[in-house]
Parts: C-alpha cells; structure tokens; sequence
C-alpha cells in the first residue's frame, strides 16, 4: 500500500511539474491521447505482471505486438479474411504463444529469459517473411473495426477514449483475479517460493503456463488495439521495445523480479508514470527529445533504488523492535 | 612490548558476545578461551547459538556487542578477509568449494600466485601439492573437487585454510557426512595438526566423538554459556544435563497411547535415490515413529517419495487400508499424507507472506468457493483456529512469517497440514534450529496430534528426540532399512549400531 501510494505522489509530482513546464500538456487532445497510450501500455503491462509475479520474464511481448498488429491488416486486406475469423485466428495465436513459453520453461526446464528471447525474435521474423517486409494498413477501411481504439465514449462531459475501458475490464479482471481466486493466491505464492508451494500441494508448472498465456493474452490484445489505434504497422519496428515499457512500468508499480510481489493498480499507476514521462520529455523545450531512454532509465533506477533502501530501513526497523 | 598482557594469554578470548536477530536473541554475552595446540569442542543443542559463534569469530556476521581478544589484544573481525589475514578459518557444514574447479585451484582460490600478471600454475601444483600432503590426501592437484567424495572435498577445505597459515580451525559438523572411515581419518588429521600447533574448535552434535577428540568442551544453551568440561570431566551424562539443562524425563511428557489401526503401510518402496534398496514397514494411527540414522542415509528421501516429491520407482504404499498411487505432493495430500519438510523456510513456508496466508495455503483448494474464488470467512476461520490450537506466538495473523521464531514457524507448518485433518504426518527433523523452550511444545503438539489418531513418522538426527519421542523407531543405513526397534530396545546404542551399518542381529543385505 505505501508502495502505491510512493509511485502515485511521484506521478501526481511528474504530472504537475509537466503542466507548469509545458503550455500544451493539460490541452484536451493532449490529455485523451496521454490517456490512450497509458491505456494501451497498461494492457501489456498488467500481462507481463502476471509473468513478472511468478519469478519469470516475458521479452517476446513487443515481437507478438508487431505479429498481431501487421496479421490484422494482412489477413482482413491481403487475405480476405472476415473480421470474427481474424480475431478468433489472434486469439488463437496468443493462446499458442502463451502456451508454448509456458511448457518451454515448466517441462523442458529452459529459463524464461532464453525462451521468450528466442520469441522475440522469432515472431518478429516471422512477421516480416508473411509480409514481405512491408508496411501492412487498414487504409480507409474498417472504420468501424478501428474505433475500438480510436473511438471515445463519453463520461462526465469528457470524452474517454475507448482504450480506457479495454484497460478498465482488464485490470478489474486481472485485479479480482490476482487477489480474490486461489490461482492468484498461488501465483504469489509460487513467485515467492516456488518449492514451498509444490510441497503444499500446488500445481506448479500448470500456473507458471497459465502465467505465460495471460501475457500472451494482453499482448495479443495490446497488439490489437495499437495496430487498430495507428491505422498501420511497419513489421521492421512495430511494437519495438513494447516488452521493456511494460517490464518497466511494472517494475515502476512495485511488482519485483524476483517474483512473489505485486498490484494491479500499481502496475496501471507505474505505466501512467512512464507515458507522462515520455510526454513531458517531447512537449518540454529544453530536454532534447532524443534522451527519452535515458531518462526513463534514470527514473526506474532511482525508483528501484529507493524502494529497495527503505525496504532495508523497514527490515532493520523491524528487525530492532523484536 | 608496552603493555604487558597478563602472563600466558589465551590464544583467542571471547568475552560476552551477543547477537540478535529478528526474533530470537541468538546469543547474549557468551565467553569463550581456546589455548595453542588445543582441540577445543563447543556442543549445544540446535539453535543454542554455536553456528552463530562460529560466524562471528570467521568475520561472516559482527556481533552486537563483546570483544574478541587474540594473544592478548582486542580485534576486530569484520569480514571473511579479516578473520583470514588473523589465521581463523571456518570450515562449513556445507562445504565451499568450487566443485567445477581443481583442487589446486581450489586451495588458491583468491589469492592466485601470479607470474607475469598470469595465474602461476605450476606454483599453484607444487604449493598445492605440500598442503594436501599434510592432511594425507593423496589426489593430484589438478583433479576436479567435483569428481572427489564429501569426505575428500573436506579435507581439500582444510588443506586450504592450511595454506593461508591458519592457527585456528573452526569446523562445524564435519562429520556429518562423512563416513565411518572418512571420520575415523578426519581424526587423524586433526590430531595431527593439533600437534603441530594448530588450534581447533570443533563443533558436534556426536557426543563420542566430542568425548574423544576434545582437549576442552563449551557447552551452549539458549545462546548462553551453561558450562565447561576439562579433559577429564568429559563423558556423556555430563554433556547432555549440561545442553538440555534438565531431565530427559521432564523434557519429553511421553504418553502411552492405545494404537489403532494401520494408517500407512508401505511395501517394498524404491526411491529413486536409493534404487537398489527395498522399503518395508508400517505405522498405525495415534503412533508415532521416529525414523532414526545417519545423515546422508536416505531418511528424508524415503519421506520425500511418501510425499510424492521423488515418486517412488516401485512397491506400494496403502493409507488406511486402500493402496494408493502417489507421484506427486498433489496426490499425496488428496491421500492424507502431510509432510513438514527439514528446510521449513526453503519448502515448508513461503517465507514472505503472512502467518494465515501459509496456513490456508493447503487447504485453498478444499475450501474454494464456485470459479476459484477464495472463501474468505473459511481462511479466516482456518487462521483463527489453527493460531489457537498450534500456540503460534505472533502479533496477528498478518504478520510476515519471516518475523517469526524458528519454533513458530515450525507450529504455522504443523498447523498448515492440521488443518487439512492428515491422516499420516511425515516431519522431517521436526525441532531443527528451534530453540529449548519451543522444542518441548513441539513435542506436545505430537503427542496430541498422535492421541487425536494420527499417525506420526518423523525423522530425527537427534538422539534425544529419537529416544524421548518415539514409540517405535525405524533406523536407516545407506539407503535402507537395518532395523526395528521397539520402546523397549530403544538405547543409543542399539540406534547407533544399526545406523552406522555395523551388523546388527538380523543381518539384512
């Protein structure tokens, strides 16, 4: 709970510091597109919590991002695929995907940074061999398919883009499932203590894959609404580094990598910290553009070292008080 | 010499170390004196603060408060390196060695000659080589440690700390793996160093060979001094008043409990760690049994295979009169069977999450509601009763497990598997690092559970556990079982000849 209430004064802070800098930021296109990509990010970022909670790691996300977002348009323009077939087919790849890193890391034993590597570069290459390396979009088609993402539902006289309530049912789902089922009491568990949760009679290896498929999951989903939200998808660099945005913004939200700790809400708190970062740092004159990765680097490293020094001050106050 | 110190200095003086840890005071203001060429022995029950010592004299903890004197003078040891460059060497229970390097190598790990900024390695053979001599093993330097027995990796150890020119040895249960012949040599060994001027401090749980080995015994109860012994004074009856600090009888409340029916019966089990050895026996409900050994003699792998962990290659295992099929913990519970391993905080508990969120961790599953969902009020429920039932001594419920003592940690584990009503209890050296007082609640706790109709199979290391406990006890050797003992043969003698192998009446395989 400190936890979140620590990252939320530093958003609040980064958010207010932007509206002074910058004389654009608190504009309502602004805003609704700061809002849009928060949402979309949190999409992905709550799947690789799940992955992150159970000790592992997911790289392949921004790979699965481009296969689905450059798919979409392939197969409903090139292919001539209808619209419920194509989304059954992503769906279809997803679950694959989530399912294949799943038993590759529980029955063959590979570590999940290896096999999800090898993901992200397989799918990306798979990507540009379908698509001949070229950009694939809807064009002027699909109006209505787009608007579940560039569409805006209005809420108290503002209007909410439609990503919010995509992030909205995903996180309530996710939340409820994390802290009120007993999968998600064994995913914590396990994160926490893998041996100790296969002695108390938890299948192990079946809740490390089921891991792997919500990640796979919010990435497919992710890379639905993005490709859907930017008309078109370059298979070079569509959804490049998406994997480290979401690692980050978890990290950010509390969920460690060590495994066995982390919220829901924290992690849609810490990917609202990074978008507002990244938007301060292009509407901000005097930080050149081009640093965007630095800072971002600085402000987790001095997240992560900060949560991890008062961590220590707890442990030692605790430690005194016994 | 300015200051002269008092005539004849010890060669390390301890005076009132203390150490705390979250939880339990580990040690408070315990004094210790060790003389040149001395085999100095420090006994004490699990959790008596002797491991913790021993850290502190070999710079891996600092101590809270106390001095450390060495000829004389104040020290400060404040890292490994330290205590290295003052000539005190620890020698782990569990060894240190890099088993993917040579010997050699080993013997110069961090302090490599060099030659030319390179790693002088024909240096490193001959050097290596001298050291390995004085501690009689007889292996070529550029060996792989990996591909050496336990009881050869430890004498590599000590040839090590012999290279850093050590005075003093601390070693902490070296001979718990070791075989009879590889502790017979180890003696030897440290005899003969002894004699060359080399101070030891031994620690032991095994009362014989503390008895012969000691120049000096330092008995450690609940972190503080409870007594000494000289050469002469050593024998068994005074070490053991000295570490329990009461009467045997007074420590164990044994019941006599009607036995009921057979609970588990296992027949001709193979583990897969000791494949060629067949399992045999059987425990009733309301018994309890203690399965008694060496370590290293395949004890908690028999448990291990019960619980589904290692699955059993062959035989049968019958719980309550239906066989079973048993292949993973999953089955094993649905079954009846709980298991409190040895390593609580490793595979007993997840260590970082509450008291009640570990122990409703079992009975998740059981009490789910429709879709998964967590049944809240039957968690609270569990929690509350089994806080009660077991004594857990914390705070509240949502305590961090971390925070607790050994002995309440152990009492969360127990009331883990109480509250999944087990029908066999299978504890693995159930009182381990917990200190005297919650020892002996442990104990209760069995009988109760045993007088409630469980039946209780518990491996025990320590003689007084096995001998004040058990209604019966099985005893292991290399895999299988070399006998059975009922209460009335129970002695520490006819336990210690079965568990060292030596040909008992019935003389099996």
């Amino acid at each position: 709970m400190k936890k979140i209430l620590g990252i939320l004064s530093l958003l609040v802070f980064v958010f207010v510091a932007t509206s002074i800098l910058s004389d654009v930021f608190l504009d309502s296109y602004n805003l609704e597109n700061l809002l849009r990509r928060t949402a979309l990010f949190g999409i992905i970022s709550i799947g690789v919590a799940f992955v992150i909670i159970t000790g592992g790691i997911d790289l392949s996300i921004g790979s699965v991002v481009c296969l689905v977002g450059c798919a979409l348009p392939w197969m409903l323009t090139e292919q001539g695929f209808s619209v419920p077939v194509a989304l059954a087919a992503i769906v279809g790849f997803s679950l694959a995907v989530g399912f294949i890193h799943g038993i590759l890391i529980t029955k063959v034993k590979l570590q999940p940074f290896v096999v999800t590597l090898c993901g992200l570069l397989l799918y990306r290459g798979i990507t540009r061999g379908f698509t001949g390396d070229q950009s694939q979009g809807f064009g002027t088609d699909y109006k209505g398919l787009r608007e579940l993402a560039t569409g805006e539902v209005p809420i108290f006289g503002f209007d909410l883009p439609m990503p919010c309530i995509f992030l909205l049912v995903v996180a309530v789902l996710a939340g409820i499932f994390l802290n009120k089922t007993i999968y998600g009491r064994y995913l914590l568990a396990l994160g926490n203590n893998e041996e100790a949760a296969r002695f108390s009679g938890i299948n192990v290896d079946r809740m490390v894959i089921l891991a792997y498929v919500i990640c796979a999951l919010c990435s497919g989903l992710g890379g639905l609404l993005f490709v859907l939200d930017v008309n078109s998808a370059q298979p070079v660099d569509f959804g490049n580094f998406y994997e480290l945005y979401a690692i980050a913004a978890a990290v950010l939200g509390g969920c460690s990598l060590r495994g066995g700790v982390g919220t829901i809400i924290g992690v849609v708190i810490g990917t609202a910290l990074m978008q507002v970062l990244r938007n301060m740092i292009v509407l901000v004159d005097w930080i050149p553009t081009h640093i965007e990765y630095a800072i971002i680097g600085a402000v987790i490293l001095a997240g992560v070292v900060a949560d991890e020094l008062l961590k220590k001050a707890v442990a030692r106050r605790q430690a005194s008080q016994s | 010499m300015s200051e002269s110190p008092s005539e004849n200095p010890a060669l390390l003086e301890v005076r009132g170390i203390g150490k705390t840890f979250p939880g339990v005071r580990a040690l408070g203001g315990v004094n210790l004196s060790l003389e040149k060429s001395q085999v100095l022995s420090l006994i004490g029950e699990n959790g008596a603060g002797k491991s913790t010592l021993m850290k502190i004299l070999a710079g891996v903890q600092p101590p809270d408060e106390g001095e450390i004197l060495l000829d004389g003078k104040p020290v400060e040891i404040e890292s490994t390196r330290d205590a290295l460059d003052l000539g005190i060497s620890l020698i782990h229970q569990e060894l240190n060695l890099a088993t993917n390097l040579s010997v050699g190598a080993n013997v110069f790990l961090g302090r490599e000659p060099l030659r030319g900024g390179f790693i002088d390695e024909s240096k490193i053979k001959q050097e290596s080589a001298r050291f390995l001599e004085m501690v009689g093993l007889d292996v070529h330097p550029d060996t792989l440690v990996g591909n050496l027995t336990i009881g050869r990796q430890q004498m590599v150890e000590i040839a090590k700390a012999l290279s850093v020119n050590s005075r003093i040895l601390i070693m902490d249960e070296p001979t718990s793996s070791l075989s009879q012949a590889e502790t017979e040599n180890l003696f030897i060994v440290i005899k003969d160093l002894r004699d060359r001027g080399v101070s030891v401090i031994y620690i032991s749980h095994r009362l014989g060979e503390v008895k012969e080995l000691s120049d000096h015994v330092t008995v450690l109860r609940d972190g503080e001094n409870a007594g000494e012994l000289g050469r002469e004074e050593v024998n068994h009856e005074a070490m053991v008043r000295l570490m329990v600090g009461r009467d045997l009888s007074e420590y164990y409340e044994r019941k006599d409990r009607p036995k009921g029916d057979l609970a588990l019966k296992v027949n001709k089990l193979r583990t897969p760690v000791h494949p060629k050895h067949e399992l045999s026996f059987s425990v009733a409900s309301g018994e309890i049994v203690a399965v008694a050994g060496l370590v290293g003699a395949g004890r908690t792998e028999m448990l291990e295979t019960l619980f589904g962990v290692t699955p059993a290659l062959e035989g049968t295992i019958e719980v309550s009169g239906s066989e079973i099929t048993i292949d993973s913990p999953i089955s094993a519970i649905e079954a009846g069977i709980a298991l409190a391993p040895e390593d609580r905080k490793q595979q007993g508990l997840v260590i970082d999450m509450t008291v009640r969120e570990n122990l409703s961790l079992a009975a998740l599953k059981r009490d789910q509601k429709q879709a998964g969902f967590l049944d809240i009020s039957k968690e609270q429920e569990i929690s509350d009763e089994m806080i009660k039932a077991m004594r857990v001594k914390t705070p509240n419920e949502d305590q961090v497990i971390r925070f607790l003592s050994g002995g309440n940690q152990q009492k969360v584990v127990l009331g883990k598997w109480l509250a999944m009503k087990p029908k066999v209890l299978l504890l693995d050296e159930p009182t381990r690092g917990i200190d005297v007082g919650a020892k002996s609640e442990i104990y209760t706790l069995m009988e109760e559970l045993a007088e409630s109709g469980v039946a209780i199979l518990y491996v025990s290391s320590e003689m007084e556990e096995v001998l004040g406990m058990a209604d019966r006890a099985l005893v292991m050797h290399e895999g299988r079982i070399t006998g059975e003992l009922s209460r009335d043969e129970l002695s520490e003698e006819s336990v210690m000849r079965l568990a060292t192998g030596a040909p008992g009446d019935d003389q099996a395989a």
